[in-house]
């Protein structure tokens, strides 16, 4: 009996300069899920969303998302597709307002020649207000994105990936950077979208996980760990070691 | 930037227009000599070729300015538009030439038995006016499909228009070419039947040069509030921000070079009779170089900077060029570096430099806790 899957990843692998970066991945996400990754620093999360995102190829596996190969195919075809993401700094147009920020990343035409003779219409207007009222910043519409604190910069991006209403969210540390509130406001937003969309996040504030809640992956060396609910995760004992770098007789040899 | 034209602006450029386009030429046909307000036949062929440099520098700024490609290499468009032209210039001379041939002089000198047949089409004004758009439009659609789609960016995009016109600048020199190798074109008679020796064509030829500037200019000027230009200056800001906002950045960034390029080409064409002369020495780096040195000081990003930095630097040039001709280059190095410096928005953004720097003044002094 096979499951559909909106993103599945099988036997991927990446490597820098012989360093593996990703080793043999396997990676399954279903439709309308929540998914958090963890993992120590250099386990490869965000070269796992470099891959899926068309930045860097794998060298070998396939990584497909709704039955469709995303290998070979260029960033802005793999937006196109319904992929969106938020980077691990915020990226956001500094010399735009707010709310061009958003109407850049609303869904809609994206050729030469339709940006040369697209009007904003209003009910483009009205989905901008929406998403600007749902990420907090109604208020700071006119305001340049430069001249928001690092927080609302991130929620800003979050805003950006609403506004294109992308099948898949991939949020690469959203919380980092903002106080415990914002961080909590964040933690609900996500929840809160999980269902309508299919999150992937990557986060290394174990608080923020857990109010997350969702499934968790842990992430180390390039493959797969562990999986599970938080509480099933924490028990493990390979990522006890991982985490806290004790060097025991487990191994990491997973396969 | 604001994303309206504003009452002020549009008032300001109908003003600025008009003095271009009717008082200037009108001064200069119909007052005498000597009445103070008389514009010369020199001045104003003067500035008609000042106003086609400023119409490069207003593709360069949409470059630079608005889309962060540096472009080291403009002036091979300009020269590119000017060949286009200078080419049926050439055949209109007829029998006026020195060798009293139906072929231009370079090529009785160098032997050829008759016209090449890639240069008979150019005896048509039309063929030669497409010319002027298509071949540097097609030069830049080559370089930059090539140059966007394998991801060059900054300075190594920089470094590679620089290297394309150094290139074209050896390619040209060669006699081969059947492009009058070193000594380009001239000695120019008629231009659509008009003496390009008398006032009147030349007054006409700084109008239409007038006319292609605010052309270019509105044409900017339109872009920047498009929906285009948000994306322009997104790409410049945040380019990976772009890509994975589903825009193809790379097209973007083509179609800014190639309206660039034939902004430039369209003023190399307007240039040539206004000189007399087009060469291969306008393709050395160093005159790409010139043209950043206008934008950077006028003040990028901001489009009537460009015109400004362009009308003035080239003024300048023309004073120490003659008043001291060795020192032009420090002169204009030294320019650049004090503008980098001092004053990294140019001209233009010399007043808001100065609004800041007292507005911070003022509240230093009123956070000052009395005494």
């Amino acid at each position: 009996m096979k499951r559909e899957f909106l993103l599945t990843a099988e036997g991927v692998s990446k490597s820098f300069d012989g360093f593996k970066a990703i080793d043999d991945l396997n990676f399954h996400l279903e439709k309308g899920e929540l998914r958090t990754i963890i993992g120590p620093n250099g386990a490869g999360k965000s070269t796992f969303l470099d891959l899926i995102t068309g930045r860097t190829r794998p060298d070998t596996g396939t990584i497909e998302f709704q039955g469709k190969r995303l290998t070979g195919l260029r960033e802005y075809e793999i937006y196109r597709l319904g992929i969106g993401r938020k980077f691990q700094t915020p990226s956001v147009y500094n010399d735009h307002t707010v709310y061009e920020n958003i109407l850049l990343g609303l869904e809609g035409p994206r050729g030469v020649w339709a940006s040369l003779f697209q009007r904003i219409s209003k009910a483009c207007d009205d989905r901008i207000h929406e998403v600007l009222k749902t990420i907090g910043l109604e208020s700071k519409a006119g305001h340049k994105a430069g001249s928001l604190a690092h927080g609302q910069k991130q929620w800003l991006e979050i805003g950006m990936l609403l506004a294109q209403n992308a099948e898949l969210l991939l949020v690469d540390e959203p919380a980092a950077g903002m106080s415990d509130e914002e961080t909590a406001k964040t933690g609900e937003l996500l929840v809160s979208l999980a269902g309508k969309h299919s999150l992937l996040v990557i986060e290394h504030d174990m608080v923020f996980v857990r109010q997350l809640g969702s499934k968790v992956t842990v992430l180390h060396q390039g493959h797969v760990l562990c999986e599970g609910s938080l509480e099933h995760v924490q028990n493990d004992e390979r990522v006890v070691e991982v985490y806290l770098g004790r060097k025991g007789k487990a191994t990491h040899a997973a396969t | 930037m604001k994303s309206q034209i504003s009452k002020r602006e549009l008032v300001l450029g109908l003003v600025a227009a008009f003095g271009l386009i009717v008082v200037i030429p009108g001064l200069n046909a119909f007052t005498p000599e000597s009445s103070p307000l008389h514009v010369s036949n020199f001045s104003i062929n003067l500035w008609g070729q000042y106003l086609c440099l400023a119409i490069v520098a207003v593709g360069l700024d949409l470059l630079w300015g608005y889309t962060g490609l540096i472009s080291l290499g403009q002036m091979l468009f300009f020269s590119l538009g000017g060949y286009a032209l200078g080419m049926h210039l050439m055949l209109k001379i007829g029998r006026l030439g020195q060798y009293k041939s139906d072929l231009p002089d370079f090529m009785v000198f160098l032997g050829y038995p008759k016209l090449p047949a890639h240069w008979v089409p150019f005896a048509e004004f039309w063929f030669s006016a497409l010319a002027v758009v298509w071949v540097p439009g097609l030069v830049a659609l080559l370089f930059g499909y090539l140059a966007f789609r394998s991801r060059i960016r900054g300075v190594y995009f920089s470094i590679l228009t620089q290297a394309l016109t150094y290139a074209a600048c050896l390619l040209f020199f060669r006699n081969e070419l059947t492009l009058g190798g070193n000594n380009g074109f001239t000695d120019f008679k008629t231009l659509l039947g008009f003496q390009l020796a008398d006032p009147a064509t030349q007054r006409s030829l700084y109008i239409a040069s007038a006319i292609a500037l605010i052309a270019a200019y509105v044409f900017c000027r339109w872009l920047t509030l498009t929906k285009f230009g948000k994306v322009q200056r997104a790409v410049r800001d945040s380019e990976n921000r772009v890509l994975f906002s589903g825009y193809a950045a790379a097209n973007y960034k083509l179609f800014v070079f190639v309206a660039a390029a034939i902004i430039s080409g369209v003023a190399g064409a307007l240039y040539v009779p206004q000189t007399g002369i087009i060469n291969p020495s306008q393709m050395e780096p160093s005159k790409s170089l010139e043209a950043i040195v206008w934008v950077a000081v006028g003040g990028r990003g901001t489009l009537i900077g460009p015109i400004l930095g362009a009308l003035g630097v080239n003024s300048l040039k023309s004073w120490a060029t003659q008043a001291m001709p060795a020192y032009w280059p420090l002169l204009l190095g030294g320019l650049f570096m004090i503008v980098v410096i001092f004053a990294p928005r140019g001209i233009v953004g010399l007043g808001n430099q100065v609004g800041a720097l007292l507005q911070r003044r003022k509240s230093e002094k009123t956070e000052d806790p009395a005494p």
